[in-house]
């Protein structure tokens, strides 16, 4: 990554103009050509360095339901729980985390009842409590991560 | 919680032409078009209201923080004031260096956190430099704190869409 990669990274995170050439405005932005700036994300993509160039979609928004859920797994019994909360097809990620609750996950459905359902399958599967931290409020992201 | 947008049949087939991103070609929405069989205006103009009812958030570079050398993350959570929560919210959700910043509820005893904030640094020293600056921004309206590392990664979807 070169200093003009670092700039495109750093400048085009957001404000992505919607018109007819959206990449020549950027590039006259960035004081380079359309076609260089086409050529530098397709590089950007394919070594990695950005996972998407496009539309941020808020899932939630468009109609999902999602959950951010925390259990407490007996370390003996951590890998066989993962089995069955993974193959519920509700659960969109899951991680371990290093804490008494060690096992988070999160829900994804399409309709808000299925995240209980899934919560209960869940509980019932397992013999353990699943505590359900829905997001109650989300506060502004002034996102920026400086390449 | 965020309210949900009304949206048509075009506007799906839209987001699902878009989610693998944006053609990497001049006229980006042209060619959206086309594959939908619709006029680029129309394209463009559902674009521009959907980014103004929030179902876009923005269109842009989604970095890979692993590419940029952002190692380590932490998930920060903080026991603040019921009264004091949503301000600090505010504040914290607006410092460069945090990705997601929710209220969610206490589950007692276990769990005595109800603002989560994520951070993103190099290692693990810095998470914890930039966690000492919520907690300055917090002050006395914290009163516990703890950083969660994630220590493996068990499953991971993209993001499916509803309808």
């Amino acid at each position: 990554m070169d200093e003009l990669d670092r700039r495109i990274v750093n400048a085009l995170q957001g404000g992505f103009p919607v018109v007819e050439r959206p990449y020549a405005a950027a590039a006259a932005s960035l004081g380079i050509d359309e076609a260089v700036l086409i050529a530098r994300l397709e590089h950007l993509l394919a070594d990695g360095t950005l996972s998407r160039f496009g539309p941020m979609f808020d899932a939630e928004r468009l109609g999902g339901s999602f959950c951010l859920c925390a259990m407490k797994v007996p370390a003996d019994r951590f890998d066989a729980v993962a089995a069955i909360v993974n193959a519920l097809p509700a659960v969109a990620h899951n991680y371990e985390r290093a804490h008494a609750l060690n096992m988070w996950f999160v829900l994804a459905t399409q309709r808000p009842e299925e995240i209980d359902q899934a919560v209960a399958r869940i509980e019932e599967a397992t013999g353990l409590t699943v505590h359900a931290m829905p997001k109650e409020a989300e506060y502004f992201i002034g996102l920026k991560l400086v390449a | 919680m965020s309210a949900t947008v009304v949206i048509d049949d075009l506007d799906r087939r839209l987001v699902r032409a878009m989610q693998a991103g944006l053609p990497l070609a001049p006229r980006p929405y042209h060619a959206v078009a086309e594959a939908l069989g619709v006029a680029p205006g129309e394209v463009m103009a559902r674009v521009k209201s959907l980014l103004a009812h929030g179902a876009i958030r923005r269109i842009g570079a989604v970095p890979n923080h692993y590419a940029l050398g952002y190692r380590a993350n932490g998930m920060t959570v903080w026991d603040v004031d019921d009264d004091a929560v949503d301000a600090a919210g505010g504040a914290v959700g607006a410092l460069d260096f945090v990705t997601h910043c929710y209220r969610r509820p206490r589950r007692p005893p276990l769990w005595p956190y109800n603002l989560f904030a994520m951070v993103h640094g190099k290692d693990r020293a810095e998470v914890e430099d930039k966690a000492g600056r919520i907690a300055l921004l917090l002050g006395g309206a914290a009163r516990g704190r703890d950083i969660l590392y994630s220590t493996r990664i068990l499953k991971k979807t993209g993001l499916r869409l509803a309808g």
